[in-house]
């Protein structure tokens, strides 16, 4: 056990692990954190708060993750390496760690040519891998990336993502095993719409052991649309949509489509479950949380295991 | 920033400039040319300077424009951005001109195609990269392999541009050194190359 948070907790007593994933407001309201908490509060172990996902500002996401935390659901941050060099990542980590967030997914981040700053300077002082050597080591050593001692140290399950669908195909899960070097304890894929690919990528991450040595949680994704689909197999770079998700999306009525999309999604992570390695799911239904309980439900993943009372600042500040 | 001035120098380099068309004696002549149409056009008198060096670079070429600098109100350096601070730096009276955005260190990869290959980042990591650079080439800079946006041999950035670690993963493939990718590169020194300030080199050997 390396901190206990309830996404860990879930993980470690080999219960399948559910994820979501909760966006942050272009705004500075509170109140859009606390509805959309409201709505995977009791469907998932803990949710994914995006830091200026796609390179687009939105309020950050540690200040989301306490706002989600005080709202009763436990966050997992996201920290990229686009917009902050190692001072600036190390410094407000110690702060995160402080409010008392408890898991974090080191990324190096989407290019900020894709957002809406596209003449923003990126940073990439360090990537995910360095990110997560360098968090593990504040943790375990109290060492800061320049190896000055601190006396507190913040306490991170750390995380990481995975995209089994780009290339070179073959480095992908030797890519994983850097990440576990560096200290990831779980990973979260790109979407998986791709069962067959998925597969042939996890039996490589079996082949390497790291399945035993770091949590694997596919990225699951309901399509709102025939169009969606078709965009994203198409336009989404590091996308592998194959045809029969956008047959069957095309298969149905306009005013069925959320609903295919829902049991397309549902049919996925039942065959995910069946793969030797895979701890449990992360569910990205991005601006559309309100879909997260109906596929926990129809996938069978209720109830969740027992949340234990969120550490407050007060209790974390003895 | 030339509008009122009566007498322009336009000044090249013969160096680097001049091999990739940009700034040799050619461009300043046709630079020179477009300038005093432009003002004929307009009804003004203006008179257009030109002179090309060997190295604007260095004082000891930069020296021979004394004459035509001393004549011009104001000096339009068509030299790399070294160039444009040399002349400025030896004739700190006169105001001197960028006539070009400088953009990179880059190789001619076919005739009037250049790619910025070298970021001069002072601390060079091609011996694990199988010679191609990922600071200068991949498009985060990574040093611990491809992100999850190369597909297909191409950068998720811009599909003309190739992933700079599939091509050193295959290289490295060619090598018999796929190990090498599966290091992991610690944070890189960046002091050695962007900052404190300047960069400087020197050599004590060749000092007078």
């Amino acid at each position: 056990m390396t901190v206990g948070s309830n996404l860990e907790n879930v993980l470690r007593s080999g219960q399948f692990a559910v994820t979501a994933e909760l966006g942050p407001p272009k705004s500075a309201d509170p109140t859009v954190i606390r509805r959309k908490a409201g709505l995977l509060k009791g469907y998932a172990d803990a949710v994914n708060i995006t830091d200026n996902q796609t390179a687009i500002v939105r309020m950050s996401s540690i200040s989301a993750g306490y706002l989600a935390m005080e709202a009763g659901i436990e966050p997992v941050i996201q920290m990229t390496c686009r917009d902050r060099n190692r001072l600036a990542i190390q410094a407000d980590l110690l702060g995160a760690s402080a409010l008392g967030i408890k898991n974090l997914l080191c990324l190096t981040g989407d290019h900020q040519s894709f957002g809406n700053h596209p003449q923003a300077k990126g940073v990439f002082d360090i990537d995910s891998i360095q990110e997560l050597r360098m968090v593990r080591n504040m943790r375990d050593e109290k060492k800061f990336q320049c190896g000055e001692e601190m006396p507190v140290e913040p306490r991170f399950f750390l995380g990481c993502a995975a995209n089994p669908f780009a290339d070179p195909f073959p480095f992908r899960a030797i890519r994983l095993g850097k990440k576990v070097a560096a200290g990831a304890e779980f990973a979260q894929t790109q979407i998986v719409y791709n069962v067959e690919k998925f597969a042939q990528f996890m039996e490589m991450v079996r082949k390497l052991g790291l399945h035993q040595k770091l949590f694997v949680l596919a990225g699951v994704s309901p399509v709102k649309s025939v169009g969606a689909a078709r965009y994203m197999k198409t336009k989404v770079p590091g996308m592998d949509v194959p045809d029969w998700v956008v047959d069957r999306m095309a298969g149905v009525p306009k005013e069925d489509a959320k609903k295919e999309g829902i049991r397309i999604c549902v049919d996925i992570i039942k065959q995910v479950q069946q793969i030797e390695g895979v701890a449990g799911v992360h569910i990205m239904a991005i601006e559309w949380e309100e879909a997260v309980a109906e596929i926990v439900e129809a996938a069978g993943l209720l109830p969740r295991p027992k949340v234990e009372e969120l550490e407050t600042v007060s209790a974390k500040s003895e | 920033m030339l509008a009122d001035k009566k007498k322009i120098l336009v000044a090249g380099c013969g160096s680097c400039v001049t091999v990739c068309f940009a700034g040799g004696e050619k461009e300043v002549g046709i630079l020179a040319s477009t300038l005093r149409l432009a003002n004929q056009v307009e009804g003004k008198h203006v008179e257009v300077l030109e002179q090309t060096v060997t190295r604007q670079c260095e004082w000891e070429f930069v020296d021979g424009m004394a004459e035509n600098i001393s004549e011009a109100d104001v000096v339009l350096s068509i030299a790399c951005g070294i160039g444009v601070q040399t002349t400025a730096e030896r004739f700190p009276g006169k105001q001197v001109l960028p006539g070009l955005n400088t953009s990179f260190l880059g190789q001619p990869i076919e005739q009037g195609i250049w790619t910025e290959t070298c970021a001069a980042c002072g601390n060079c990591v091609l011996a694990v990269t199988g010679g191609i650079c990922p600071v200068a080439r991949c498009s985060k800079s990574l040093l611990n392999g491809p992100c999850g946006g190369s597909q297909a041999g191409k950068c998720e950035v811009d599909p003309s541009v190739p992933c700079a670690w599939q091509q050193v993963y295959d290289r490295l493939d060619t090598l018999a050194l796929q190990e090498t990718m599966e290091l992991i590169q610690p944070p890189k020194d960046w002091s050695a190359g962007y900052r404190p300030g300047p960069r400087k080199i020197e050599r004590e050997d060749l000092k007078v």
